[in-house]
């Protein structure tokens, strides 16, 4: 037996020697948690949250990059523009000052360079969709054409470029700060295909540089001294945590070993109504939504009366106050009020008579007869926030107990869901949309008949029309009214999807600690501004 | 030679468990490829699925796996295609090699760190219960020990946090940066594996004590005590070296929920994750991992019967 | 002096009976056949018989629950349903909800009565798949020999090999769409419902059969060599019959004793299958998905107790429960030990 406790000492002590091996290295300035870990960091690629949160405004920029207080667009890689009189040509001028972090002048063929690659069909971007505003931009993109000299982007000369739009976009100035409409490295790209993120040194554009990314462990970000507002931009290191799990991040925030928690999923449920109280919680409007996904292929969901009976059944006041608890505001539209340049119309509110007489009408009285259904919504692995869960929980016992209708539950994986959207294979499901920039239409087009993001099966010309004919007006006031007229058509008459809330995102951080970090609806957080002010007090509280 | 012979047979089966873990990831609903925004055209999804080679059919896509397909390209010419193994869908920027050569050694350490632990506790707490069996050292150290093997690990983890890193300030509650923040993750790891080694110790031990020879060295006249610890324990640590194989495996492998909870960048939250998202490569890469070192581990296990028990040949 | 070197077959019962009786006794040594004797040493185990009493007040509150809940006036059936929801999210343990409430209102002792229902078919039906698969599997390899005994062992060590959480998900997850596809052909939703659990089950237990066998085949090979199947083979009697009345009665205590040692790695199994959301879905739920949700309060702010100090402390009473009783079959079936 004392041999045993021998050999085990003996493990203990190599372990120890072996764990020297952990590295040593400087702590960054300041430490976020992102709530997953990214697929890539390739900005023409990537395309979900915690991909942006590293990648926009901070290893690559465009020529535009948004407010961080505002989420308006500002002036990034371009000092300034024109814009035609009848806002369909962009002239962008650049800076003159600008270089690659490894030293290389960056030009507008940069520019020009990114975008086609962005729009190519071999590098199937999930945003080449972005590029459809541009002239010949949809044809490029779905393969009609094969040169890239048609699309209208152009590099007049080396500072100077001109992109010429199919109809008037007054978003698309908003596009240009967006990842996929970033300036990538030609020539680490050529040489290196797939894996040129791997490349060391690896050039980027914007304030930070890649320190080094492991998976699931950190991506590291260095300050780049050659850009072009490095100036301004005060700190040296900065990590990022991806973590799944909401306890394990208020551990580490409590602990002090991480500074800022990003995402509202990391914040356990449960706890919403007591950390609200707190001054490091920092609220704010989110732009985007939360809401049912109906099947309109599938019967007894063809008809609207059935959608709209469904809609009204639903205490959407409850479901904030009882289950999602961090001030989220109830839904009746799908665009956000927050959204720029638009006030909703209004949608369909809490009528559970109301609701009955529509199924009665719709040949279901008191819900006999009517179909049990299946509710999908996606698990979350590992203690993750079960918040879909609980809503469905609710939304079942409403649904019962104000129709009479039965609905079952079901639960399956993120990637299950997401096939079953694209093939039509649901008959309801969860579902939220959020906006990718500042304009109602990033909403509002996901439902036109053609669209591949409306995965509901419902076509209606008269909508098609109604976006069409809004995306083509200079006024926008005039803009405005047809889309509330197009939304009012979705949301309150024919209804493939019920709104439930609209987001309200999270940022836990100690504002006497952390500056230069600041809340807006695109949660949107150049991290260029970001400092830690007193770094003594950083030492004193994580032990 | 009966070693090297099971080497040799290692290599069929590490080809079935292969064949089999790839059959079983493509079996499995939901591509690595659906994404949340529909693809902006069907080309583009096309262009997609054709880079990673996901139209072809499986059996195609499994000779790929290894390297043995040829392509040809647009001018006519065959070229070898590489090795799909190395090729992660979910991780389009990394190589499973590089991958898995940062989190292996990561869980790995883990793992050993929490073997000891399981075995510097396990091990005397059997050896006691089973010195002192049918009193109370018995029925305290048996009821730790299967209470330590009914408690489910997400519930261990935290507790410890929530005793340890918050209340006492002793630890740091999650990641992995220095020897200090590895204690508790093995702790929690190696506590069921504790609890374990002790009931096979335990058992070991009383059955080993009825055997003949045990008989002849009472009646040689050796005092009880050691005539257990010289002659009895190495008999009777043959069910836990046994059992020592594929725990080690596991642990070596990670555990999926202590890496979870305490942020561990370590193999277990890939594999599982694989497994859930469809990432056919890194699925079967791991599992012929797990594999690999189950027989690897085994064969040890066997060996060291031999120099435990002379009673063991092997033809 | 011989004495002592007897003590290692004192608990047999020809030597009990002989002591008592003296060498020279002429009356018949009475005879206890072996199940007898074991449940007399089962008794003389109070951990164990503790046990079993807790399980079978266990099982007899799980059955008992639902019917007092049916014949209960209606305030009292709606507070204690399980699946009903109410305002009063979170409330303590009290007179009214005896285990207090959660997120949803719902009454946690409802729940985690209901919860055991399917924790404990979970086990026991894993437990039995795993039971018949691993002793046919066992027996035949063993009872066979050979070539065929050396096909089945290899299969199973292929399987050993498999990490087994690999399989479990894509068992899940692809039965689950085909049972969804079945479903859509027109089988009732409910009968759906059922059988997903079902399919759980049989996930289960169709990874935990693998140590079965091995046991099993060793305990055969070991029997078939003994000299009552000689003398049954000599009689002419086939190898069904040898399997069926010789074989297999006699392994039935060691099958016994895992059966009890395999129910709670099952149950726990079912547990961490919960935590990654492949448990038993909503609204069912199972002491798993139970614990899953309640280990969230384990947490620096708020700790709202009940939601993970109840399901945790029954399903590791359970636990223990079982274990002890395993345990305690064990030592009694097993005449070599004291």
């Amino acid at each position: 037996m004392w041999r045993n406790s021998f050999c085990c000492l003996l493990v203990f002590a190599a372990c120890l020697l072996d764990s020297g091996c952990v590295r040593r290295e400087p702590p960054a300035d300041v430490t976020l948690i992102n709530n997953a870990e990214p697929e890539t960091l390739d900005p023409a690629i990537l395309s979900g949250i915690p991909e942006f949160r590293i990648v926009m405004g901070n290893l690559f920029e465009g020529l535009t990059r948004l407010d961080p207080k505002t989420a308006r667009p500002i002036p990034g890689l371009a000092q300034g523009w024109d814009i035609s009189p009848d806002s369909c040509t962009y002239t962008f001028y650049l800076r003159t000052n600008l270089v690659w972090s490894t030293g290389e002048p960056l030009t507008a063929d940069d520019i020009v360079w990114s975008w086609l690659r962005a729009a190519s069909p071999a590098t199937a971007s999930d945003y080449a969709g972005e590029f459809f505003y541009l002239k010949n931009g949809e044809d490029f993109v779905t393969g009609k054409i094969k040169n890239p000299a048609l699309v209208g982007v152009h590099a007049v000369d080396k500072f100077t470029v001109r992109v010429e739009l199919t109809h008037p976009t007054p978003f698309f100035l908003d596009l240009c700060a967006l990842p996929v409409m970033s300036v990538v490295p030609r020539q680490t790209i050529e040489k290196y295909g797939d894996r040129w993120l791997m490349a060391q040194p690896l050039p980027v554009s914007g304030p930070f540089e890649l320190a080094y990314w492991r998976p699931n462990d950190k991506v590291r970000l260095k300050k780049n001294p050659l850009y072009w507002d490095a100036a301004n931009t005060p700190s040296q290191l900065i990590d990022i945590l991806p973590l799944g799990s909401p306890d394990t991040a208020l551990n580490l925030y409590e602990n002090g070993q991480v500074d800022i928690v990003l995402d509202r999923t990391l914040v356990p449920g449960e706890l919403l109504d007591l950390l609200r109280k707190r001054p490091d919680f920092h609220p704010f409007n989110y732009l985007g939504t939360y809401f049912i996904r109906l099947n309109v292929t599938h019967k007894p969901f063809d008809d609207p009366r059935v959608r709209r009976a469904l809609a009204l059944a639903i205490d959407k006041e409850l479901i904030v106050a009882k289950i999602t608890r961090a001030g989220e505001r109830p839904a009746a539209t799908l665009v956000p009020p927050w959204t720029a340049n638009y006030a909703s119309p209004p949608g369909l509110g809490y009528d559970p008579a109301l609701a009955r007489t529509l199924l009665a009408e719709a040949g279901y009285p008191g819900g006999k007869g009517f179909p049990r259904f299946e509710y999908m919504f996606d698990a979350a692995a590992g203690g993750g926030s079960k918040i879909h869960q609980d809503i469905a929980i609710e939304l079942q016992q409403m649904w019962r107990d104000n129709l009479g209708i039965q609905m079952d539950l079901r639960q399956v994986e993120w990637k299950v869901l997401l096939g079953s959207y694209s093939h039509l294979d649901y008959e309801t499901a969860r579902s939220s949309w959020i906006g990718d920039y500042n304009d109602a239409n990033t909403f509002l087009d996901c439902f036109t008949s053609n669209n591949g993001n409306n995965r509901t099966g419902w076509k209606n010309t008269r909508y098609d029309a109604l976006i069409s004919e809004a995306n083509g007006q200079t006024d926008l006031k005039k803009r405005e009214q047809l889309f509330q007229q197009a939304e009012t058509l979705l949301v309150h008459d024919e209804m493939p999807i019920i709104p439930i809330f609209y987001y309200a995102g999270l940022n836990y951080f100690d504002t006497n600690r952390i500056q230069g970090f600041f809340q807006n609806i695109l949660d949107d957080h150049p991290l260029e501004y970001l400092r830690k002010a007193n770094p003594k007090s950083k030492a004193q509280s994580s032990n | 030679m009966y070693f090297v012979r099971r080497l040799i047979f290692a290599i069929p089966l590490l080809l079935v468990i292969s064949s089999l873990a790839f059959a079983l990831v493509h079996l499995a609903p939901g591509g690595p490829f659906d994404r949340e925004r529909a693809p902006a055209s069907p080309e583009i999804e096309r262009n997609l699925r054709a880079a990673y080679h996901l139209d072809e059919p499986v059996w195609k896509q499994y000779l790929r796996f290894f390297g043995l397909v040829w392509d040809r390209d647009a001018d006519g010419r065959w070229h070898h295609a590489p090795a799909s193994f190395n090729i992660s869908y979910k991780y389009r920027s990394h190589r499973v090699s590089d991958i898995v050569g940062q989190a292996l050694p990561v869980s790995m350490t883990l793992g050993v760190l929490a073997f000891g632990f399981a075995m510097c506790v396990g091990l005397p707490l059997g050896f006691i219960t089973a010195a002192r069996r049918g009193r109370w050292p018995d029925y305290a150290g048996s009821f730790l020990a299967i209470l330590a093997v009914c408690v489910p690990g997400f519930v261990v983890g935290p507790l410890l946090i929530l005793i340890f890193s918050i209340k006492l300030h002793w630890l740091p509650v999650a990641l992995w940066e220095s020897p200090a923040h590895m204690i508790l993750p093995a702790i929690a790891l190696g506590l069921f594996f504790s609890g374990k080694i002790a009931r096979l110790f335990r058992e070991g031990l009383l059955a080993t004590v009825q055997s003949e020879f045990i008989a002849a060295a009472r009646a040689k006249g050796l005092g009880e005590n050691r005539l257990l610890l010289k002659h009895a324990v190495r008999i009777a640590i043959l069910p836990v070296v046994s059992f020592s194989g594929p725990m080690l495996a596991d642990l070596l492998t990670g555990s999926f929920v202590i890496e979870n909870i305490f942020q561990i960048p370590g193999i277990g939250v890939f594999f599982i994750n694989s497994a859930l998202n469809s990432d056919y490569t890194v699925a079967v890469d791991l599992a012929l991992l797990y594999a690999i070192l189950l027989i690897v581990l085994n064969l040890m296990v066997d060996f060291s019967y031999t120099l435990l028990d002379p009673r063991v040949k092997y033809e | 002096m011989s004495e002592s070197g007897n003590s290692g077959r004192a608990g047999s019962p020809l030597a009990a009976a002989k002591a008592e009786n003296g060498a020279h006794g002429v009356t018949r040594p009475t005879y206890i056949s072996p199940g007898r004797n074991a449940w007399q040493r089962f008794r003389r185990n109070r951990l164990a018989v503790l046990s079993a009493w807790y399980l079978a007040f266990l099982l007899l509150a799980i059955f008992a629950w639902p019917m007092v809940l049916k014949l209960s006036d209606a305030t009292f059936a709606q507070a204690h349903n399980p699946d009903q929801l109410s305002d009063a999210q979170f409330s303590t343990p009290s007179a009214q909800h005896w285990f207090g409430t959660d997120l949803h209102g719902r009454d946690l002792f409802s729940r985690v009565l209901f919860g055991a229902q399917i924790s404990l078919l979970v086990g026991v039906v894993g437990a039995g798949i795993s039971l018949v698969i691993g002793v046919l599997w066992g027996a035949i390899a063993g009872y066979v020999g050979g070539r065929t005994d050396s096909i089945l062992m290899r299969i199973v060590d292929v399987l050993y090999s498999l990490p087994t959480i690999i399989f479990v998900i894509v068992l899940i997850t692809t039965l689950g769409e085909m049972l969804k596809q079945s479903h859509f052909v027109g089988s009732s939703p409910a009968l759906a419902g059922v059988l997903r659990v079902t399919l759980l089950f049989v996930g289960l237990g169709a990874v935990s059969w693998l140590t079965m066998a091995r046991i099993v085949r060793g305990q055969v090979l070991s029997l078939r060599s003994r000299a009552f199947v000689d003398a049954s083979r000599a009689l002419g009697a086939g190898p069904v019959r040898i399997l069926a009345r010789h074989i297999i009665p006699n392994i039935f205590g060691i099958v016994i004793t895992y059966l009890a040692l395999t129910m709670p790695a099952i149950i726990l199994y079912e547990s961490f299958l919960s935590y990654l959301g492949l448990g038993v879905q909503p609204p069912m739920a199972s002491w798993g998905t139970l614990i899953a949700e309640g280990v969230g309060q384990i947490n620096p702010i708020r700790i709202y107790w009940w939601l993970i100090a109840f399901p945790g402390g029954v399903l590791v009473t359970t636990l223990l429960a079982l274990n002890f009783l395993g345990d305690g079959l064990r030592d009694a079936w097993d005449v070599k030990s004291k």
